[in-house]
């Protein structure tokens, strides 16, 4: 069981990403984003319970879907928000937008409107720590559209015969934009694959934070002390659409969705708490109130921040050295 | 001065770089060991070991993905194709990622990643195996594309592309693997984007690449013995493309003749006519030419392979036109 300012750190990162991905379905919807906008709400356990365990210079490689990730690996709301409003102080300085976040300065090296690739960039980051000696580790967060990628087959056969220390992150919620996994898979696990590659892997609820900790702690142990990677498919389930503005409907039931929000993750984490008496509801307002300022002052930020300029879009196509 | 292969060159370019920077690795298959199928690492293993040579399964797509990862945290890969062709099942980690990666990150990321490989039709090698597709990847935003002509350049566009944070594409023909040229001893450096004027003359220019400029250049040597004048360009970069020095040429000659073993649909020579209309259309004393393999796939059988590469006879009679016009 982790410290209790750990326990409540958990919590404010969950609402962190919450907040700002309200926000932003919010801003979508007033055509201040201006391209897609694929938001985590549901997932955000996943993202807050593998980051806990990551330091700056651990590389984070991840998706369509990948606010959560960012905002947990250390960018923040405002560079987040920022981006997706297309602003040059956004994390990627407006070249990239919601699927290209990129801050390797807390070792963020970006999302990706290619389902796969991350799995090998991580796989990669492996290898370069490895070569390098470090103790650093390679992360990515994937969903279940990927695992029919043959991305992740060759990626997790690579890390596996050269025992690279590299976590695969598996975000299973169900559906790969509106095709269901059960429909798309042969095997509709994912947590059991790992023995196929020869490596160790585990399937856990995606929406309980504390499960999600506790098994992406000992992957990350046994990635920094040269044991090799581990697979971890996280159960879980997006409550908002594929991408803000999407239809919906046809694909899912309305009672599947109430469903999953009846298992929410904050609001789940917000009731263990209390009921074993780790903090009281003073406490947990006191970060709701916080974060939610924090998230508009974010927003106020990205809106009052500058265009790129126009006259700087052919840069950085080749480095400047 | 003493002469070495292609192999011999770049190996040497390889072996300094390697002992200097130890973030440089190798990856492909049979690299190891084996010293490569084109013995390109011949001797590296014994100096540098597994991790640093590393074999490969064969999952082109995912060794190469996984060096951009490499790439973007700390080290310099150099994949080793073999065959060029084999890069097509990583095409979308190389153009959606490897080349997108550097601008999608606002330049905080490096791409310092080599991509080598053997091109060209020859030796019955068939359709898989004779692939040289550098037109489509300098089209491209990202790459920088070598295809160096002799010894002497490989070595130099190899140290060079060994230093470089972007992603390089060095492709060396298979007919020319084996050629023996004067190599220089010790380190030095290329600059891309740099073209090489194998010979000079006053009738015509001619732009050749890669293993073209052997050819033409004995065309131009029978030519000489008629008292015709004819300078030839190797460009040795495709991208960056030193247009510079053909509009220069032309200037000169009035007359422009582009060799390309590759197609000749939206490819280099295209690329560089239109760029000589666009800046030197007035310099021009008759329209400018190509020459280019067949637009078609490489067939096996020696007399169908024959029939789809310009030869110095071919490359001869093209000059012979150009002038007449």
């Amino acid at each position: 069981m982790p410290e209790s300012e750990q326990l409540l750190a958990l919590y404010r990162e969950m609402l962190i990403i919450r907040y700002t991905e309200e926000q932003l379905a919010r801003s979508h919807q007033m055509g201040l984003i201006h391209g897609a906008c694929h938001t985590y709400v549901g997932e955000e356990a996943i993202a807050t319970g593998v980051c806990a365990h990551l330091r700056p210079d651990d590389a984070v490689f991840s998706t369509h879907r990948g606010h959560g990730h960012a905002l947990a690996k250390g960018v923040s709301p405002h560079e987040v928000i920022a981006e997706l409003f297309g602003r040059s102080t956004g994390c990627s300085e407006g070249r990239g937008g919601s699927m290209h976040l990129f801050k390797p300065e807390v070792g963020m090296m970006g999302t990706s409107g290619i389902v796969g690739p991350c799995i090998l960039q991580a796989t990669g980051a492996g290898y370069s720590f490895k070569l390098l000696k470090s103790d650093q580790i390679g992360i990515a967060f994937f969903g279940d559209g990927a695992v029919n990628n043959g991305a992740f087959h060759e990626g997790l056969n690579l890390a596996s015969i050269w025992k690279l220390p590299t976590l695969f992150v598996c975000e299973n919620n169900m559906y790969a934009t509106e095709v269901p996994f059960a429909y798309s898979a042969g095997n509709p696990h994912v947590g059991n694959r790992g023995p196929a590659y020869g490596m160790e892997s585990v399937t856990v609820d995606g929406n309980d934070v504390l499960a999600v900790y506790e098994a992406a702690g000992e992957a990350v142990q046994r990635a920094r002390g040269g044991e090799g990677p581990t697979l971890i498919e996280c159960r879980t389930y997006r409550t908002r659409a594929h991408a803000e503005g999407m239809r919906d409907a046809g694909y899912r039931t309305p009672e599947e969705v109430e469903a999953w929000k009846a298992r929410d993750p904050i609001t789940r984490y917000n009731g263990w708490l209390l009921e074993n008496e780790e903090a009281g509801p003073e406490t947990l307002a006191a970060i709701e109130a916080e974060v939610k300022e924090m998230v508009a002052d974010a927003e106020e930020f990205a809106r009052n921040s500058p265009w790129p300029e126009a006259d700087t879009v052919s840069e950085h196509v080749f480095s400047q050295r | 001065m003493r002469e070495l292969t292609f192999v011999e060159a770049t190996l040497e370019a390889l072996d300094s770089a390697m002992a200097r920077d130890p973030s440089i690795f190798v990856v492909g298959e049979g690299i190891g060991e084996r010293g490569g199928n084109f013995n390109t690492t011949v001797g590296l293993y014994d100096k540098y070991g597994p991790e640093r040579l590393c074999d490969t399964p064969i999952s082109e797509r995912g060794f190469v993905g996984m060096c951009a990862g490499a790439a973007m945290t700390g080290t310099r890969p150099v994949v080793d194709f073999m065959f060029f062709d084999f890069i097509l099942d990583a095409f979308g980690e190389l153009v959606n990622q490897i080349a997108k990666m550097q601008y999608m990150s606002s330049g905080r990321l490096k791409m310092p990643i080599l991509l080598r490989g053997a091109i060209g039709i020859g030796h019955s090698a068939a359709t898989h195996h004779s692939g040289s597709y550098y037109p489509i990847f300098a089209h491209l935003p990202g790459f920088r594309v070598v295809v160096p002509s002799v010894p002497s350049d490989a070595k130099g566009l190899f140290a060079t592309a060994l230093q470089s944070d972007d992603p390089v594409l060095f492709l060396e023909h298979k007919s020319l693997l084996f050629n023996r040229g004067e190599v220089p001893e010790g380190e030095y450096t290329i600059p891309f984007g740099q073209a090489r004027i194998a010979r000079e003359g006053t009738d015509c220019t001619l732009v050749a690449i890669g293993s073209m400029v052997d050819k033409t250049l004995a065309a131009c040597e029978r030519l000489a013995e008629e008292g015709i004048s004819c300078e030839v360009i190797d460009p040795r970069t495709i991208a960056p493309l030193d247009m510079e020095t053909v509009l220069a040429s032309v200037h000169k000659t009035g007359r422009l003749l582009i060799v390309d073993e590759t197609f000749q649909p939206c490819g280099v020579g295209a690329e560089i006519s239109a760029q000589v209309i666009d800046r030197g259309f007035d310099d021009l004393d008759a329209p400018i030419r190509r020459l280019n393999g067949a637009h078609v796939p490489t067939p096996y059988s020696p007399t169908l392979e024959e029939a789809i590469v310009p030869e110095a006879a071919e490359i001869e009679q093209s000059i012979r036109d150009l002038l007449a016009e």
